[in-house]
């Protein structure tokens, strides 16, 4: 057994809103640089939608992500010599304008313009030419289902799905969409790592955090492509790739990285979860229908003696395995079992979960009864998003998994709602929990850690140790509030 | 006295700040060792472009080396007439394709707008100087043929001569105008390496065919793989 703590997350979709407070938040901390323009390192998506990169889940086109091979796994890119024989030129790369051009409008025109009978109106220009330009694109142009025929109706992830089935989803006045906020996984099995040939990636082992070292980035542009996710971006101002940097300076100082502290819908929680590094290539060398459990299984049980000795002799902190007992992600994920990571088939292991969205189910009242479609307890199946899709996206299409969270939610549902609102008979709720494993308690601790968590339910940040690490090279009253990155002068292009 | 400071001076003098240069740079600005790849904005026309000039010019490299490192063996290939044809005319088609990509390559820097606000004076300065020395080679492969022949006698020569720190102009002197420019040439784009985008040929991640995949780094012990 090999202990490895881990930061990991949950985002909680029915919560989500789909304000973009968090884009907006991790933007003007981290991404509003010339070359970064076009980088939302949080990105909100609205489903069915082709999201961003357009069609970032078509893995025919982009290559990302794992595959098994004769039971091996494989980075979708082909072997190690093929990425040396593509440095010249990667054939997978995603261009700027599978993003977007970025813009920004000539709002001097509007001070400058001589009198005229017509407003004058400012242009949009290029950020990358500084020319006007035709908007065509932009990071969410299908927000809200706008474009469905173009955007929404070619969602890779309706593959599956039946020609009624598809045609119910978008029918008028049954329509239905959700939203999927997105950062870089940290993965355990990350492709973007895999796909380095500089080795410029790595993973910091105390807390998981997927890192680019600038320096030894050197635009080779391979882990763009292996991320399944389409979480590295090209700076293309400095030649060096970025990404998500889970707002580690932040979270080495105890504070929630920036878009988990702004989000509105208070969808997101964050906490440290430890798990057994020996095991991660057999389990994502599992099926496809046993990924989420195998992802499940790695994660170890922060009680067990053995674990904590295991991870003790690690050079695991006392005080991080204490964290991991109290994670809200250990709960979502391992004893509630109704967070799933996003696209588990790409075998990079995810390290943010998904609650998956109950959606409007269809409940109508009948005298004082309340009743959802038509028995208590209806089927998931009666939710307006197809279960099928929605384990296409989160279960590597095991719909038990959705099924069971689902459903667990709406058991949860009506406990509340019997206990509030007195509508729904005792012995229907009753025999609900019972079929779901839920006790009162914990629907209580369920109910209370998804409506009412306070600032430090949802955010349980271990402690970093960063004196730990620093007095083994400096002075730790020296570095004493220092925090950062290192650099001492702004990042150019070349020399 | 010309001709010392071209065959001498200056290949000393450019070896030893592109040496200097190179490592302090490496040491001091390392966020600066980019191959700045601009395939993010402009990817049609780079495929043309780097794929032939890349391959085209690592093979001529590759075979300019042989003849300088190993003699006997490049000799002994190109010794047959046939054979000597065979590569003669190789090496012709290597230098129009690598000449046919970094013509591109200069054309998609001049008209695409993206790839060109980019592009900065070193980057134009490294493309010409390549232009120009490929052009030369090629010039003087086809109106100097059998270059392949008499290279090891005169070229590797005056090279070994240099290498060897008994420097001897007299194998190069001689030379056609051409020759003696694709020689100085060389040089001169030595010592564009430390000031320009070409440190990236240093960095080549050769050590990716045999490390780990997964890189893990425990900031409090050493590093380690999986
Ligand atoms: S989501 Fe992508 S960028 Fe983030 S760790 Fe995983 S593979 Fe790497
Ligand atoms: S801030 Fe929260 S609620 Fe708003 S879009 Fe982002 S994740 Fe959703």
């Amino acid at each position: 057994m090999d202990v490895r703590a881990q930061i990991a997350a949950v985002f909680h979709l029915d919560k989500c809103i789909g304000c973009h407070t968090c884009s907006i938040a991790c933007k003007n901390i981290w991404t509003d640089r010339k070359g970064l323009e076009y980088a939302w390192w949080n990105n909100v998506e609205t489903k069915p939608g082709t999201g961003y990169p357009t069609l970032w889940e078509d893995q025919e086109k982009y290559k990302g992500g794992w595959e098994l091979a004769n039971g091996e796994l494989r980075l979708k890119l082909g072997g190690r010599v093929s990425r040396l024989i593509n440095l010249f030129y990667n054939p997978y790369l995603p261009t700027i304008d599978d993003y977007y051009e970025p813009w920004t409008y000539r709002y001097e025109d509007l001070f400058n313009s001589p009198e005229m009978d017509v407003q004058p109106v400012a242009r949009p220009i290029s950020m990358i030419t500084g020319e006007p330009i035709e908007i065509e694109a932009g990071p969410n142009w299908d927000d809200d289902l706008s474009g469905t025929p173009v955007y929404a109706r070619n969602d890779p992830n309706l593959k599956n799905l039946s020609e009624e089935e598809r045609q119910k989803l978008f029918e008028f006045e049954r329509v239905v969409f959700f939203y999927v906020p997105r950062i870089c996984n940290h993965c355990l099995n990350p492709g973007c790592v895999a796909a380095c040939p500089a080795g410029a990636i790595y993973k910091r082992a105390e807390d998981g955090i997927v890192l680019i070292s600038q320096e030894k980035c050197r635009a080779w542009r391979m882990c763009i492509s292996g991320c399944p996710y389409k979480k590295v971006y090209f700076n293309w101002n400095t030649g060096k790739s970025e990404k998500c940097i889970l707002c580690y300076p932040r979270v080495e100082t105890g504070m929630a990285p920036a878009c988990f502290h702004s989000c509105v819908g208070r969808i997101r929680y964050l906490g440290v979860i430890l798990y057994d590094a020996d095991r991660i290539e057999e389990s994502a060398k599992k099926s496809d229908r046993d990924l989420v459990d195998a992802q499940r299984d790695i994660i170890l049980n922060p009680f067990d003696e053995e674990v904590i000795k295991a991870a003790k002799a690690n050079g695991i902190h006392e005080s991080v395995i204490e964290y991991a007992q109290k994670s809200p992600v250990y709960k979502f994920v391992k004893e509630w079992k109704i967070a799933f990571p996003l696209h588990p088939e790409y075998r990079t292991m995810p390290m943010v979960f998904y609650v998956p969205p109950l959606l409007p189910i269809m409940a109508f009242r009948k005298g004082e009864i309340y009743e959802l479609a038509k028995d208590f307890f209806s089927t998931p199946e009666s939710v307006r998003i197809p279960v099928r899709y929605l384990s296409n996206l989160f279960t590597a299409g095991n719909e038990d998994h959705i099924n069971y969270a689902l459903k667990k939610m709406l058991a949860l549902r009506l406990y509340k709602r019997a206990q509030n609102a007195k509508d729904v008979p005792e012995e229907e709720v009753k025999k609900m929990m019972q079929q779901m494993e839920l006790t009162p308690e914990v629907a209580e601790e369920m109910y209370r850690l998804m409506s009412l968590p306070t600032f430090h339910e949802r955010f349980v940040i271990p402690p970093s140790h960063r004196e730990l690490s620093v007095e083994r090279s400096a002075d730790v009253y020296d570095t004493k509030a220092s925090v950062g990155f290192g650099f001492r002068k702004p990042p150019q292009r070349g020399m | 006295m010309l001709d010392l400071f071209l065959f001498v001076g200056f290949p000393y003098i450019a070896i030893a700040l592109a040496i200097a240069v190179g490592i302090y740079r490496y040491f001091s600005d390392r966020f600066s060792y980019s191959s700045l790849s601009t395939q993010f904005l402009e990817n049609n026309k780079l495929f043309w472009g780097s794929i032939s000039w890349h391959y085209g010019i690592l093979l001529i490299l590759l075979a300019h080396l042989t003849a300088f490192l190993l003699p006997d063996l490049h000799l002994a290939v190109v010794g047959g007439p046939l054979r000597a044809v065979v590569l003669e005319v190789t090496g012709w088609a290597l230098a129009m394709y690598s000449l046919f990509g970094l013509v591109l390559l200069a054309i998609r820097r001049l008209s695409d707008t993206r790839v060109a606000v980019t592009s900065n004076l070193a980057d134009w300065l490294l493309l010409l100087s390549l232009i120009v020395q490929v052009a030369l080679g090629l010039y003087v492969a086809v109106f100097y043929s059998w270059g392949g022949l008499w290279f090891t006698q005169t070229a590797s020569s005056w090279l070994w001569s240099l290498f060897t720190l008994r420097p001897d102009i007299s194998y190069v002197q001689t030379m056609p105008w051409a020759v003696k420019l694709h020689f100085f040439m060389a040089f001169v784009i030595i010592l564009l390496f430390p000031f320009t985008r070409l440190v990236h040929v240093f960095t080549v991640p050769i050590t990716y065919l045999w490390r780990p995949y997964q890189v893990v780094i425990w900031v409090r012990k050493s590093v380690r793989g999986v």
